[in-house]
């Protein structure tokens, strides 16, 4: 059949060459569309790429009608879901395509991300401008989006730590005191009393699923304080060091006996949910759960205590987390970027959401005038002063008892955690599910450390 | 991502006229160009999205790329390949996307072919039990998969276990069996999810091929004596077995690419990382883009073999029908 045919003339031939190109003039042009406004508003149009979370979807809202009406800067939104955020941008920023001139960058990508020289320095401008007040900024998140050559990178939009929240009621009603300072023993042994106290009732919950976001973030502040750690300042891998091996026993342990039902897929959402319907007594968790906790359609408003992350060996252990904007480095539109920031992370802010859209929804965790607004405190009383202290007193550069190679608390401030993270939470999920034993998973998670381990040894 | 190649098709086959002159042949050729020219957009569209697509992975699987380490790339030979085939990870998910495919296309083939032969049956109301046993299939599988994992399976809070207590409570016991679903069979709670998924594409693939069955046929073998039985035997289902194969071919094609039933209920957890869940690791985790078209090529070399047996099933099936 093939033979029969003829062959391509040369007419045919370049008829396919004009398509093609003209296939390709297409696919540039679209390019060129998505990259940047054409026209004369473009000085005027900046390209934000931001996560999908519910304090963006605000923002998004109130962009227009505010921060476009005061300035005239057109702002034009792509929000996508965490992890599609973190590869497009990596993409985006990485070639320093330009195609978005701020993006929504979390406290483990900054200094990554500095490194590379994919961000433009903000310290600066920010400590030049009065109005933004730089200092008011909580030391530790201003400090977690320092790169190491010293510079702010970028501006907070909301911070977040970890604490232990816990049903006033059920431990009164158990004859159960919560120590000011709990350490984790005594959340053991209260998770232990709590159990089963009331039918159906679980001690607590603790994230089970497997991601670096999800059971690494917890468990590692656990490591943490039980003097653990991922690796040495030598990079030497720790994960089965008997520190780290302590800390995972202790915490699949606890989850397994007195946590909650279906722990290994139990992440953020699902131990919200437990604590939501009275399943489970205590939750340790991001400050941020004590705003869905306190809301209006909670069945435990107004039931629920706060203290500060269980310690062991360190003073402190909560985790600090903050996403912000960082400005990329290509983009041309640097003046209207920084613009978008200073508003965004600014106080005026904060008191318009208060304004427009209730108090409870401010993004907070980042400022301490926030803390100190009684409009702000009145409506987020109970939960207010301890995640001001949770993130004050997060120290991001020295979370354990040991010096680390790489900044950050319940992560390693590093590209490649991410992946493993995730892979050793895998293997620790399946240690709760009871498939394999905590020394078999960490066995497993030394060979994937040592990965990374070799990597970071050459340079 | 296992880009499927098709060979783009000859626009048409020229008749091959020996004509006298040179302008009858050059009229002839012009002519073919005419008939030709419309397809060639399509062919232009499809060698962009596809082939260049699978040129550039090769290519790119044969660098050192990570994009979080920009300034350590550089031509890595065979590095990437070798990491793809010495990673137990890897080897595993390639045995958990063989019985994960192999099950769920088998089970929900029998489910399916049961409701069919239900369905082929006239009885009141039938349009409206036929468009509820779609409706699975129309939903988006990742709603699909969250309400699996969160209406359904969750052991505090999940319809099975909630149906348990009230079960339980009706019999006067206040200590219902509380099983954990996603942990006990986590591969088999995937599954399930999907085989629900899954059963309405079979079910109208059979349906259709069952109401094209010659009706007098059937109606001779009643009046020869055959039993219900017989006639699904001898006759249902050797019609049914071109359908059958089809339905086969095209469940398997979709679920090895699955990814939001494992992404959802278990997180790729417990032994449930199938192929397109480990290599979403290497994109999105390892953001190790040589590493992970090394994995994708090395899937679409394994997937053609198994296609190309798999395609020639069909075609011996075609012939079969061509000859008799």
């Amino acid at each position: 059949m093939r033979a029969r045919s003829p062959g391509p003339g040369r007419g045919g031939r370049s008829l396919g060459l004009t398509a093609l190109a003209a296939a390709l003039a297409l696919t540039t042009a679209g390019c060129y569309r998505g990259a940047g406004e054409a026209g004369n508003d473009s000085r005027h149009t900046i390209n934000v790429l931001m996560v999908n979370n519910p304090q963006m979807v605000d923002l998004q809202r109130l962009t227009a009608e505010h921060f476009t009406k005061e300035t005239g800067i057109k702002v034009h939104f792509t929000v996508l879901p965490e992890d599609d955020l973190r590869d497009k941008m990596s993409q985006d920023f990485s070639s320093q395509a330009g195609q978005y001139d701020v993006a929504s960058v979390s406290n483990y990508e900054t200094p990554i991300y500095a490194r590379n020289g994919w961000l433009s320095p903000l310290g600066e401008r920010a400590a030049g401008d009065r109005t933004f007040d730089q200092g008011d900024i909580l030391p530790p998140v201003r400090s977690s989006l320092t790169a190491a050559d010293g510079k702010v990178y970028a501006e907070p939009f909301y911070g977040e730590s970890s604490f232990l929240m816990y049903r006033k009621d059920l431990l009164k009603a158990a004859g159960l005191k919560m120590p000011a300072r709990p350490t984790w023993h005594q959340v053991a042994a209260l998770a232990a009393e709590l159990d089963g106290s009331r039918k159906g009732l679980k001690g607590i919950c603790l994230r089970g699923q497997p991601g670096w976001g999800q059971l690494a973030a917890p468990l590692t502040t656990v490591v943490n304080t039980f003097g653990g750690t991922w690796f040495d300042k030598d990079w030497r891998p720790q994960v089965d060091s008997p520190a780290f091996t302590e800390a995972t026993r202790f915490y699949v342990d606890l989850v397994r006996r007195h946590g909650q039902a279906g722990a290994p897929q139990a992440g953020y959402t699902e131990c919200l949910n437990d604590m939501q319907q009275g399943k489970v007594a205590m939750w340790y968790d991001a400050t941020a759960g004590a705003g869905s906790l306190e809301s209006g359609d909670s069945k435990v408003a107004g039931k629920v205590g706060y203290a500060p992350a269980p310690v062991e060996r360190t003073r402190e252990a909560g985790w600090l987390f903050t996403w912000a904007w960082g400005v990329q480095k290509a983009s041309t539109h640097q003046d209207a970027a920084w613009r978008f920031v200073r508003w965004a992370s600014g106080k005026g802010y904060e008191r318009l959401v208060g304004r427009e859209l209730g108090w409870s929804r401010v993004p907070g965790g980042k400022r301490a005038s926030l803390y100190r607004n009684p409009e702000y405190t009145k409506e987020a009383g109970a939960f207010a002063g301890p995640t001001e202290r949770a993130i004050s007193s997060a120290r991001p550069a020295d979370p354990g008892v040991q010096p680390r190679p790489a900044p950050g608390i319940q992560f390693v401030g590093i590209p490649e955690f991410a992946d493993l993270g995730t892979k050793v939470s895998t293997e620790i999920s399946a240690a709760i599910a009871g498939k394999q034993s905590v020394p078999e998973a960490l066995k497993k998670s030394r060979r994937l450390a040592q990965e990374v381990s070799d990597a970071y040894a050459h340079h | 991502m296992p880009t499927r190649t098709t060979e783009p098709a000859p626009a048409a086959v020229a008749p091959a006229t020996r004509g006298p002159s040179a302008r009858a042949q050059r009229t002839e050729r012009a002519k073919n160009w005419a008939r030709r020219a419309p397809l060639l957009p399509a062919l232009v569209f499809l060698v962009v999205v596809t082939q260049l697509p699978f040129v550039a992975t090769v290519v790119i699987s044969f660098t050192r790329w990570n994009a979080l380490a920009p300034d350590n790339r550089g031509f890595a030979a065979l590095d990437n390949y070798r990491a793809v085939f010495t990673d137990p990870a890897m080897r595993a998910s390639v045995g958990t996307t063989v019985l994960l495919t192999v099950t769920v296309v088998l089970v929900s083939l029998l489910l399916g072919l049961g409701l069919a032969l239900l369905l082929d049956r006239g009885f009141r109301g039938r349009g409206i039990v036929r468009t509820l046993l779609i409706t699975p299939f129309l939903i988006v599988p990742v709603a699909s998969a969250l309400l699996w994992k969160h209406a359904l399976y969750n052991a505090s809070y999940g319809l099975l276990n909630g149906s348990l207590t009230w079960i339980w409570r009706l019999f006067g016991s206040e200590h219902p069996p509380q099983p954990d679903w996603m942990t006990d069979s986590p591969l088999a709670a995937v599954e399930m999810s999907l085989i629900w998924q899954w059963t309405p594409f079979m079910m109208l693939i059979l349906l259709a091929g069952l109401q094209s069955r010659a009706s007098d046929a059937v109606e001779a073998a009643r009046m020869d004596g055959a039993s219900a039985f017989d006639i699904f035997r001898y006759l249902t289902l050797p019609h049914l077995r071109r359908y059958l194969e089809l339905a086969a071919l095209l469940g398997t094609v979709y679920v090895v690419q699955n990814f939001d039933a494992v992404f959802t209920i278990t997180s790729g957890g417990l032994g449930t990382a199938n192929l397109p869940y480990t290599i979403y690791q290497t994109v999105y985790q390892s953001h190790d883009y040589g590493r992970a078209s090394a994995q994708g090529v090395v899937v679409v070399l394994c997937s053609l073999l198994v296609a190309t047996f798999a395609l020639r099933t069909v075609s011996s099936l075609l012939r079969e029908e061509v000859t008799s």
